[in-house]
């Protein structure tokens, strides 16, 4: 074979764009040597990949229906764009937007907050602790969140007012009408923080627990202070199992703010409901609220892609390319190709 | 913790290597009066399994013992004890005569708070069966983090130390590579550096092989070979009984959480008096090591 081989990788660009089988015919002098069947050299010979076309059809028809789609969406008068386009960037439907973010960013951080303490306590060898704790998730997870902010918006109906003074006495440091303390604000933030403070305490714990025992072992072995093995060593590796959920969460609490509206508190949803009310465009308002949910959760998005690539360090083997870097890779290659 | 030790590596090295060529010059040698270790009457139970009944053990400074024995006989749990990863239901264990994880006060053993015993800890090195190694941090990370947490080193020089270290394990080139990029007895061996970079007084090796393939064995193996030369107490629990014989100044043989028998490796390979330990070592032993 070692001989027959130069010979006929020579010869192969001579014969390249020929079919195969004529390929094959041309060299029968290089197999006289060789006994038993005659060994073919398939080298040279350009490699052509499998044709799917099931995947062709789908592709096509898949493209016809987003085709229809969009055509619909752009001719359709009663999409009515021009009202989007004129409320999308509104006085204030950005009002509305702004508080919305506020809700969500300060919703989220108590949230995640108080749910990584109430996590912790989940996890201590204080069975008052874990009881606590398990207590809370319990009762914030099994009631609607609409009951818990009307709930608190209502606590003033509960306990007419509220003071800060030693229990047990009448001694009494300051007292405040419950109404006054309790804005729509207040019970918005406290509903939702509590609520978020349930359900991330879980993923928290979760993310903990995922964390090989023999990790804190060898870190306690080694010395090093509990703060410290759980700020460096546990929760990095925990925020990998982590994160996915907690955007999840992130992404569904922006959307969530808009059940606010409830309390006739003037986030996006409420704005645009108070707006569609008195124009009667509901469709084209909707979409407003619709697209900036979108861009909001598509920012994020691209935060969370950067935020898991960073802490997926030392997990992988090579960290993938960012698309970023793969584009620049792309025009990299390109570029080469062309100058050749 | 000696400053006086960790400042002049190379004397201290130089002195306890004693002409052994294969001892690093940055060998950090702990004089001969530091790692004696005092193992009392300690017994331990899980639940209804008592693992340990009752074993007692002494280790000199600078001594080589080697724990072997059937799974299940309490061997790891012993070394854990030593670090007070594992707290004993009985009997007490001294470090150069000061008590691990107890404080005596009046006639009562009271535990230590956590910070005390982290303190001790860094005394005592361990590295594991499964390395155990910090998966988001690099080799060079693992090796510092010790030193300027529990030892409040400036990063400059456990960062120094820490390239030393790697180098005498030789792993230099790899600093920078996160242990999942490490083969696993290259892992093993950043694990062994990370413990000598709190300059223990004893390092306890719990299984240190018996997760690498066997053809990455003999790397990590050389590595503990060399550190038995330089005067750090060691407590090695393994299943290589050829490298035992080689390194141990005391073989100890475990079944069912006692101490069955214990002496030299001639002793106790060549010769066992115990009935149990022959027929453990008519198992494990291929004839034709039996000399």
């Amino acid at each position: 074979m070692s001989s027959t081989a130069t010979t006929v990788a020579q010869s192969a660009p001579s014969t390249a764009g020929r079919p195969a089988s004529a390929g094959a015919a041309d060299t029968p002098t290089n197999t006289e040597k060789t006994a038993g069947p005659p060994a073919v050299d398939y080298s040279g010979y350009k490699l052509v990949p499998a044709k799917h076309p099931g995947r062709w059809v789908g592709t096509v028809l898949v493209a016809l229906g987003l085709a229809a789609v969009l055509w619909s969406l752009a001719t359709n008068p009663r999409w009515e764009w021009g009202v989007v386009a004129q409320w999308f960037t509104a006085q204030s439907v950005v009002n509305g937007l702004i508080e919305t973010l506020k809700l969500t960013a300060i919703s989220g951080a108590f949230g995640f907050i108080l749910g990584f303490v109430l996590a912790l306590m989940r996890l201590s060898a204080s069975p008052l602790l874990v009881g606590v704790s398990w207590t809370f998730s319990w009762i914030f997870r099994s009631t609607p969140l609409l009951v818990q902010l009307l709930l608190w918006y209502n606590l003033g109906y509960l306990y007419e007012k509220v003071s800060l003074g030693i229990p047990f006495t009448d001694v009494r440091f300051f007292e405040v009408q419950t109404t006054t303390l309790i804005s729509q604000f207040a019970a918005a933030v406290l509903g939702l923080t509590l609520n978020q403070a349930a359900y991330s305490a879980e993923i928290i714990r979760g993310g903990i627990l995922s964390v090989d025992q023999g990790q804190l072992e060898a870190a306690a072995a080694l010395g090093i202070p509990a703060w410290r093995r759980s700020t460096r060593i546990v929760l990095p590796q925990a925020m990998r199992a982590i994160l996915p959920t907690a955007f999840n969460e992130i992404i569904g609490l922006v959307k969530g703010t808009s059940i606010v509206y409830v309390l006739a508190y003037s986030e996006l949803f409420y704005t645009v409901q108070v707006i569609y009310n008195r124009t009667q465009q509901v469709l084209p308002l909707l979409l407003v609220a619709t697209l900036w949910y979108v861009v909001i959760t598509s920012v994020l998005s691209v935060f969370q892609y950067y935020i898991e690539r960073h802490y997926s360090k030392g997990a992988v083997r090579n960290l993938p390319l960012t698309p970023l870097q793969k584009v620049r890779r792309f025009f990299a290659t390109h570029a080469v190709k062309e100058s050749r | 913790m000696s400053t006086a030790v960790t400042e002049t590596p190379t004397t201290a090295a130089a002195a306890a290597a004693g002409g052994s060529p294969s001892a690093a010059p940055a060998a950090s040698s702990p004089s001969a009066s530091r790692g004696h270790v005092e193992i009392t009457d300690v017994r331990k139970s899980f639940g209804a399994t008592d693992v340990l009944k009752g074993v007692s053990l002494t280790v000199p400074p600078g001594g080589v013992a080697v724990i072997v024995g059937p799974s299940g006989s309490g061997k790891s749990t012993l070394l854990r004890t030593i670090n007070h990863l594992e707290k004993v239901d009985d009997g007490y264990i001294t470090i150069d005569g000061e008590l691990v994880g107890y404080r005596l006060r009046g006639n009562k053993l009271h535990e230590l708070r956590e910070k005390d015993i982290l303190k001790q800890r860094t005394d005592i090195g361990m590295v594991f069966q499964n390395f155990n190694l910090f998966p988001h941090l690099t080799a060079l990370e693992n090796v510092i983090e010790a030193p300027i947490v529990a030892l409040r080193k400036p990063k400059e020089e456990a960062r120094k130390r820490a390239l030393e270290l790697l180098d005498r394990v030789g792993l230099k080139d790899r600093a920078n590579a996160y242990p999942r990029q490490l083969s696993g007895g290259q892992q093993q061996r950043v694990a062994i550096a990370r413990a000598l970079a709190l300059n223990p007084k004893i390092l306890l090796f719990d299984e240190p092989t018996s997760a690498l393939d066997p053809e990455l064995v003999n790397e990590v193996l050389d590595v503990i070979r060399e550190l038995a030369t330089s005067g750090t107490t060691l407590i090695i629990v393994t299943h290589e009984m050829g490298f035992a014989r080689d390194v141990a100044d005391t073989v100890v043989f475990m079944d069912e959480g006692q101490i069955v028998e214990q002496g030299s490796p001639q002793e106790i390979f060549s010769n066992p008096r115990e009935p149990r330990t022959r027929s453990f070592f008519s198992k494990v032993i291929e004839p034709a090591f039996n000399i």
